[in-house]
C-alpha cells in the first residue's frame, strides 16, 4: 500500500461538521475500527463513551480535539507511531576499523559491552572527513538482536561448534586471521573476569602490542603519536597512568557511554581465510559441579536466605540443599545463633551479587536490603504482604515460609525424578 | 559427585614434578607496607599442596632492603631459598625471566595474575607464554593429576564455578583470589632462607618514561541520563522513585501455587541444576 497521504476535503468537512448526518459514518471509518465516542442508542438517544474521545498526544498525555480535524490522527497509516527517531548511519568506505571483542555474557552483549562499543564510537568517528568503522568480533552461539543499536557497523560472527566451551587459542588465533586480514587501528576489548581480559592480553602478546590494561578515560590529546591519551588504573587500582592510547586496550566497564542515539549498518563480514585449524595444547573437560556450601556468599549465584521468620531450622537446611543454593541470613538468625556469623548478608555482613536471592521470613530491613541490592531477581516468602521485602521482591509468595518450602523441595524434588527419567530413558 | 572447593586435596603428582613459582614485591593496600603479593603467595601454596613437586621460586628485581622483607615472607611459607635474577629498577623483566624458564626447564609455571605495583596490567605471563611456546591458563584453583606430559587442572570461573582442563605441560598458570589462602608466614625459616642472587643483563624499560603516573583519582560516578525528546518523560525518569513495586505479589495462594510459582521463576533463571 501507498504511504502516500492522500486528502479528502469533502470528508475532511463532513468530520468537522458535527450536524452532518454522515458525521458518525465517516468518524467510524477514520477510526479503522476503533472505538465510536457517540452512537445512536436503540431509544433513539444519543450514547457517548467519554474514553473513546480524544487521542494520545506526543507527551503521552491524552488531548480531546473539538474541531474533530485531530481525530484523524488516529487513523492508521497517519497515526503518530512511536517511529524510531534514531538516526540511521551506513559507512560504505571507512578509513579505518576498530575492532570490539565484546565477552557476550549469557550470549548477549553486556552493560560493560556496550560501553566500550561506545567508546569504540568515539574512537571511530573522532574525525568525520575519515570516518572510521567498529567491527564486533562475536564468537560462538548469541541471543543479541539489537547489534545495531549498540553502535556496530560490520560484525564477524565466528559460528560452529569448534566454539562453544574454553578456547582461548583458537579464539586468539581468529583474531590474529581478522588483524592480518583487517588489520583495525585499534583493539578494544572488556578487561573482565569473564574472558576478555584473558582474550585481551593473550592477543596483545601474540601481537607484539603493549596493551593498557584496565583504562577507564579515553581523551584526545594533541600531543600524543596517536591522537588519543587514555587513563588506566596501575599498582592494583592505586595509581592512574596516563599514557598515549596503545592499539590495544583492555577497558573498564563505565570507559565511555553507550551509543544511545544512532543505529548502525551491522553488515555481516566473513574472513577471506576461513578459520585456523590449530591443535590444542588446553582441552575442555566440561564444567564441574561445585557444592553450594563451599561458595563464598558474596559470589554465589543462587542463595536462600533464612530469617527471624524461619522456624524449622532443618526444613530449611534440607531445602537448601535440595535447591543447590548457598545458604544466607538476616542478622536476627545470626544473632540468635541459628546460622553463623559468616553466612550473614546485608550492611554488616556481606553484600551479595546473587542472580536469584529468595528471601525466607526477612522482613526487608534496610540494612538487609543495601547487602542485596545487586541482586537480579529477588524471591520473598513471608507472611506479611506489607513488609519492605515484599516490595523489594519480584516475585512474592505469602504464606507460611516452612509450608511454602516444604512444597517448593517437594516440586523441585518430582522436577528431579522427571529429569532422571528422562535421562534413564534416553 | 559435587566437588568441594575449600578442600586443599593432595593431588596425585609423580615425585619430581618441577614448579617455579614467580614471585613479585607485594604492597598492603592499606598500609601500603611492602610485602609478600597476595596472589603470588597464593601460587606459592599452590605449589607447596602439590604432593612430590620440587619448588622453586623466582623474583627478578633489585636485591634492597625493603625488598628482601617481601621476599622472605615468601621464605616464611616453608621454602629454603629465593632465586633472585638482578634487574636494574624500571627494567623489562620479560627476557631475563623468559630466559631462567627456559634454563630452569619447570613443567609447570605458577604466577599471580596481576602483580601489586606499577603498572600491574597482568600481561606478564602471557609475554612469557608467548615467549616460551607454552600454553598458559588463567585462574587456576587446583591440580587435580599430572601425568604422560598432561595435566589436569580445575580452573575457576566467576560466581564460584569451576572448569576442568586438561593442559599439555610445560604450561605457565596464573592463580588469583579464588586459589586457597597462603599460609602464615613464619619468622624463623623466614629468618633462615636464602637469597641466591643470579646475574642477568636487564634490558630498560624505556616507555615507561613517557608515562605520567599520580595517585589514582576517584573516577565520576555515571549520571543516569534520560535522552528523550519529550520534557514530560525525562521529567518522570528524573521523579521515578528508585524502586517501587514492578513485582508479583501472590497473596491467597496454597503453598503448592506459590512454590509453582518459585520453581518456574528458578527454572527460567536457570539455577537450578
Ligand atoms: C547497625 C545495624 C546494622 C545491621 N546490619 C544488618 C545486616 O547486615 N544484615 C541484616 O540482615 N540485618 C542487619 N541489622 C538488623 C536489621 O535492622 C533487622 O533487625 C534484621 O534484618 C531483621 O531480620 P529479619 O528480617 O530476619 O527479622 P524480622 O524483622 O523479625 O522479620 C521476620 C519476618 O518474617 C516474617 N515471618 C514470621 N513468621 C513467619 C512464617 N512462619 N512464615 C513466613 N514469614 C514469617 C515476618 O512477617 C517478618 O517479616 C542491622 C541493624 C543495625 C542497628
Amino acid at each position: 500500500m501507498s504511504d502516500l497521504i492522500r486528502r479528502d476535503p469533502r470528508r475532511e468537512w463532513i468530520i468537522r461538521n458535527r450536524l452532518h448526518p454522515q458525521h458518525q459514518d465517516m468518524l467510524a471509518e477514520l477510526g479503522g475500527g476503533a472505538q465510536t465516542s457517540e452512537w445512536m442508542g436503540p431509544h433513539g438517544v444519543m450514547r457517548k463513551n467519554p474514553h473513546a474521545v480524544g487521542f494520545t498526544g506526543p507527551n503521552g498525555i491524552r488531548r480531546i480535539d473539538r474541531s474533530g480535524a485531530q481525530q484523524a490522527a488516529q487513523a492508521p497509516g497517519r497515526s503518530a507511531e512511536t517511529k524510531d527517531a534514531r538516526q540511521r548511519i551506513t559507512i560504505d568506505t571507512p578509513d579505518f576499523m576498530v575492532a570490539v571483542v565484546p565477552d557476550m555474557v549469557g550470549g548477549r552483549l553486556s552493560a560493560h559491552d556496550r560501553d566500550l562499543l561506545g567508546l569504540a564510537r568515539q574512537l571511530a568517528d573522532a574525525d568525520p572527513s575519515q570516518p572510521g568503522a567498529v567491527l564486533a568480533v562475536v564468537f560462538g552461539e548469541h541471543k543479541e538482536t539489537a547489534f545495531d543499536e549498540a553502535g556496530i557497523d560490520r560484525l564477524l560472527h565466528v559460528e560452529g561448534e569448534r566454539f562453544s566451551g574454553y578456547l582461548p587459542e583458537l579464539k586468539v588465533a581468529t583474531l590474529q586471521g581478522v588483524e592480518r586480514e583487517i588489520a583495525p587501528r585499534y583493539w578494544l576489548l572488556p578487561d573482565s573476569n569473564l574472558g576478555g581480559g584473558e582474550l585481551g592480553r593473550r592477543l596483545a602478546a601474540r601481537l607484539g602490542e603493549r596493551p593498557a590494561a584496565q583504562v577507564w578515560q579515553v581523551e584526545t590529546a594533541s600531543d600524543s603519536p596517536t591522537g588519543w591519551r587514555c587513563t588506566a588504573r596501575g599498582a592494583a587500582g592505586r595509581d592512574d597512568i596516563t599514557r598515549a592510547l596503545p592499539r590495544v586496550v583492555l577497558a573498564l566497564a563505565e570507559c565511555a557511554d553507550p551509543v544511545s542515539e544512532t543505529r548502525h549498518a551491522c553488515d555481516p563480514v566473513t574472513l577471506a581465510q576461513g578459520l585456523p585449524d590449530i591443535l590444542g595444547r588446553i582441552e575442555d573437560l566440561g564444567e564441574v559441579a561445585v557444592d553450594p556450601a563451599s561458595v563464598a556468599l558474596a559470589e554465589a549465584e543462587f542463595i536462600l536466605s533464612a530469617g527471624n521468620g524461619v522456624k524449622e531450622w532443618d526444613s530449611y537446611h534440607h531445602a537448601a540443599e535440595v535447591l543447590g543454593a548457598t545458604k544466607g541470613a538476616s542478622r536476627v538468625a545470626v544473632d540468635d545463633g541459628y546460622m553463623p556469623r559468616d553466612r550473614q548478608v546485608g550492611a554488616t555482613g556481606t553484600w551479595v551479587s546473587a542472580r536469584v536471592y529468595v528471601a525466607v521470613g526477612i522482613s526487608g530491613a534496610i540494612q538487609h536490603l543495601q547487602g542485596i541490592q545487586s541482586c537480579d531477581k529477588v524471591v520473598a516468602i513471608n507472611l506479611d504482604e506489607g513488609c519492605d521485602m515484599v516490595k523489594r521482591a519480584d516475585l512474592a509468595v505469602i504464606g507460611d515460609a516452612s509450608a511454602v518450602l516444604a512444597a517448593l523441595v517437594k516440586r523441585v524434588e518430582q522436577y528431579r525424578f522427571e529429569q532422571q527419567e528422562n535421562r534413564d530413558a534416553a | 559427585m559435587p566437588h568441594d572447593v575449600s578442600n586443599r586435596a593432595k593431588s596425585a603428582t609423580p615425585d619430581g614434578l618441577n614448579v617455579a613459582v614467580l614471585v613479585s614485591i607485594g604492597r598492603h593496600p592499606l598500609t601500603a607496607r611492602t610485602r609478600r603479593a597476595d596472589q603470588d603467595a597464593r601460587a606459592v601454596e599452590m605449589a607447596l599442596t602439590l604432593e612430590g613437586a620440587s619448588v622453586s621460586l623466582l623474583h627478578a628485581g633489585q636485591h634492597e632492603r625493603e625488598h628482601e622483607e617481601a621476599l622472605r615472607g615468601y621464605l616464611g611459607m616453608g621454602i629454603d631459598s629465593v632465586n633472585l635474577i638482578q634487574q636494574r629498577p624500571q627494567a623489562d623483566v620479560v627476557p631475563a625471566l623468559a630466559d631462567a624458564l627456559r634454563e630452569g626447564a619447570p613443567q609447570l609455571v605458577l604466577t599471580g595474575t596481576r602483580a601489586e605495583t606499577h603498572e600491574a596490567s597482568g600481561v606478564l605471563p602471557y609475554l612469557l607464554a608467548e615467549a616460551l611456546g607454552w600454553p598458559i591458563i588463567t585462574g587456576l584453583a587446583a591440580v587435580e593429576k599430572v601425568e604422560q606430559g598432561m595435566a589436569t587442572v580445575l580452573q575457576a570461573l566467576p560466581r564460584g564455578k569451576r572448569r576442568r582442563l586438561r593442559i599439555r605441560l610445560p604450561a605457565i598458570a596464573t592463580v588469583d583470589t579464588s586459589a586457597p589462602a597462603a599460609r602464615q608466614s613464619a619468622f624463623g625459616p623466614a629468618k633462615r632462607g636464602a637469597l641466591e642472587p643470579l646475574d642477568a643483563t636487564s634490558e630498560v624499560d624505556e616507555a615507561l618514561a613517557a608515562w605520567q603516573v599520580q595517585p589514582a583519582r576517584k573516577r565520576p560516578k555515571r549520571l543516569k541520563i534520560v535522552k528523550s525528546s519529550s520534557a514530560r518523560d525525562r521529567f518522570k525518569a528524573a521523579a521515578a522513585k528508585a524502586d517501587g513495586g514492578g513485582g508479583q505479589t501472590l497473596s491467597d495462594v496454597t503453598p503448592e501455587q506459590g512454590a509453582e510459582a518459585i520453581f518456574k521463576l528458578l527454572k527460567e533463571e536457570g539455577v537450578l541444576r
